[in-house]
């Protein structure tokens, strides 16, 4: 009876779609193209993604509580292009230091957005998307028409590279960590709260303003440590990196269930949700789909998964109603 | 309603009367609108020898953030500064022809008195640089060309069909002959690259000699490093027996090598590229063997003086003018007649990077 009820919970939880979304792509790829499921493979698909991955833990929470933040790829390019030029021009060269400075970069970056949005009473789309062309302009501004690549990034670029462990180890801390404070902390627990009805949360004494800024500085800290990542991955620091990301991570955030307006989304949804886009982005060009339709078809099977979700969320609550009913 | 209708097009009209105005006095020059009145009379309209100190020329870029682009910059102003003239640098802001337009329009209205433009788009600029030809604005492309309409000659880094053919013997040689080998490109629209490849495939169908290596596909990494990596990775898991890559582009090709030193793999990469970001990538037994490309400064240079005999009236664009370009390698140029049906100016052959030289050219672009 207990196991029975147990399985019941799974099949029905929104995550388990996702699940089975997973596998289906996983099957057709796999037929189409036997290599797609092989060990490197797999491998290289978290590395091309971590940034992504790494991200969309930030931006769950800020979606969480109803906002949005699209000036994150920009906040990764400008820590990633500082780091870039301290390497290039030999400034500084120890690995570790360079990425707690581009974290330390992030960190304030969120924290001006986290302050204009609650102290400011500014939407969190405008206030984001001013930041999102202040950081851009400033990477091009440092980077005074230099990448830094090859030659420069020698030795720092270890730590990302193909087969280095550390690309993996920090997209698993990450999620670990997000699953932690999200599930069981009073902080990860307030962002729902705050997410699901501020004026509710505000009556019940949470600073509802002390919980978006932590909740920017979350998103504004991951994206530093991001841009940090994506030199050390990529060999490559040019101030246009990573263009348009924040799409992929609000992407990957929305594939996974997390609502648009707020207070709901789980971290285990986030991850199968960047997973998923990875596996697509993946596949599209070993399957045989000719490069520039890729896109395309990236956009419909992203659509088709999110009309999915919705359609299983809508099915379960209308489950659960009828349960009250009886 | 109505209001803002009358304001709208009063701005219009304001803009018109000023671009048409800089337009006029801009014949001889200068972007101090004073200056030019008085000597309006006495300077007599386009084809007429002017004092090249007393003019300015302005240079437009693919897009900003791009040391080839800025390097190309780098050769067009230190050409024209050295000639005591005044040069003007405009970025778009993206690598777009909308964002050139932008950029284009603004020059016009200064009233430079040339503009040399590496071209987003191919038919895109038209109008506006016709606009700007109308307006006595001497109009020259470099790198990346518009088409024949849009300007008076086109500054080339190297003969398209010699790029196919150079870039076909280095596919030729490093493979030995035989097998698998794949193209990894910028975007599927970029002008030049489409035009290399293409050249690259009739060499490959024109001679027997080519009949065992196999071009196996042309996939396109955006000119980014994330799109160009993850392209690279499926290449060599859907082509096992690949034996080369060849990547005309200088981000492609830097990520591509950065992935096949990753994997320590096999396969080797060639195609165009900058010495300052391939250095840790050329060598004997490393990815890639050598790999070529111009001096993007020198090809600024070119531009320069080839924007400065425009507008002295040396040269008017026609095949078979020639001008002297300062102590420039293959100095007297001649302007000749492009497939396009323009005209253009070649910079030279495309140099090849190797071993013994990487580290020299490494510093200076």
């Amino acid at each position: 009876m207990k196991q029975k009820s147990v399985l019941k919970q799974i099949t029905k939880s929104r995550e388990f779609s996702l699940v089975i979304v997973l596998i289906v792509l996983c099957i057709v790829a796999t037929i189409l193209n036997p290599s797609f499921i092989s060990p490197t493979n797999i491998a290289q698909i978290f590395r091309n993604n971590a940034l992504t991955m790494v991200m969309s833990v930030g931006m769950l929470c800020v979606l969480l509580t109803g906002g949005i933040d699209i000036s994150v790829a920009s906040i990764l390019a400008f820590s990633g292009m500082i780091v870039g030029m301290l390497l290039k021009y030999k400034v500084l060269e120890n690995t570790f230091l360079l990425f707690v400075l581009g974290c330390v970069i992030g960190i304030v970056c969120g924290l001006l957005n986290g302050l204009i949005i609650s102290k400011g009473n500014v939407a969190p789309i405008i206030s984001t998307m001013g930041f999102m062309y202040i950081w851009r302009g400033l990477a091009y501004v440092i980077s005074n028409n230099q990448w830094a690549s090859g030659a420069d990034v020698v030795g720092y670029s270890d730590f990302g590279a193909d087969g280095a462990a550390g690309p993996y180890i920090i997209i698993a801390v990450v999620f670990i960590a997000g699953f932690i404070v999200l599930k069981w902390t009073k902080a990860g627990r307030k962002i729902y709260a705050v997410g699901s009805n501020a004026e509710a949360a505000r009556v019940s004494g949470i600073n509802v303003d002390a919980v978006l800024i932590y909740t920017y500085v979350i998103m504004g800290f991951l994206s530093g440590l991001c841009g940090a990542l994506s030199v050390s991955i990529y060999a490559s620091a040019q101030p246009n990196m990573q263009y348009g990301l924040e799409m992929d991570i609000i992407a990957s955030c929305v594939i996974g269930g997390v609502s648009m307006s707020g207070g709901r989304g789980s971290v285990v949804g986030t991850f199968l949700g960047a997973l998923i886009l990875a596996l697509i982005t993946r596949a599209l060009p070993l399957v045989g789909i000719d490069a520039i339709a890729q896109n395309m078809v990236k956009g419909i099977l992203i659509l088709a998964v999110v009309v999915l979700n919705v359609v299983t969320q809508r099915m379960m609550d209308r489950a659960n109603l009828e349960r009250r009913e009886m | 309603m109505k209001k803002r209708i009358v304001a709208l097009l009063m701005c219009t009209a304001m803009v018109t009367s000023m671009v048409v105005g800089c337009g006029s006095g801009n014949s001889d020059s200068s972007s101090d609108a004073s200056s030019s009145d008085d000597s309006a009379a006495t300077t007599e309209d386009s084809g007429e020898a002017k004092d090249i100190a007393d003019c300015t020329f302005a240079i437009v870029p693919k897009s900003a953030g791009n040391p080839f682009n800025e390097a190309e910059a780098k050769g067009f102003q230190e050409a024209i500064e050295a000639a005591g003239a005044e040069c003007i640098v405009s970025y778009p802001e993206q690598a777009t022809a909308d964002a050139q337009i932008t950029v284009l329009q603004s020059l016009i209205s200064q009233g430079v008195d040339s503009i040399s433009v590496a071209a987003n788009d191919e038919n895109a600029l038209q109008a506006t640089l016709q606009q700007a030809m109308d307006a006595g604005i001497k109009v020259s492309c470099f790198d990346s060309k518009t088409n024949a309409d849009s300007r008076q000659v086109f500054v080339n880094q190297a003969d398209t069909e010699l790029i196919g053919q150079t870039l076909m013997d280095a596919v030729y040689d490093i493979t030995g002959g035989e097998g698998q080998w794949a193209i990894l490109s910028a975007t599927s629209q970029a002008a030049n690259q489409n035009a290399w490849i293409e050249a690259m495939q009739n060499v490959m169908e024109g001679d027997e000699k080519y009949a065992n290596l196999e071009l196996v596909d042309i996939v396109y990494g955006d000119d980014e490093p994330q799109p160009s990596t993850e392209q690279t990775q499926a290449l060599l898991q859907n082509y096992p027996d690949l034996k080369l890559i060849c990547a005309p582009t200088t981000v492609g090709i830097n990520a591509a090598a950065k992935v096949l030193q990753d994997q320590k793999s096999d396969v080797k990469i060639t195609g165009l590229g900058m010495p300052s970001e391939m250095e840790a990538y050329v060598g004997e037994d490393n990815v890639c063997p050598y790999f070529y490309l111009w001096n993007p400064i020198d090809l600024g240079e070119l531009a320069a003086y080839t924007a400065m005999a425009l507008v002295s009236g040396d040269i008017t664009g026609a095949a078979g003018d020639t001008f002297d370009a300062g102590d420039m390698e293959n100095s007297p140029y001649t302007v000749v007649d492009a497939s396009d049906g323009g005209t253009e100016i070649i910079l030279g052959e495309p140099f090849e990077f190797n071993p013994d030289n990487i580290a020299e050219w490494a510093d200076v672009f």
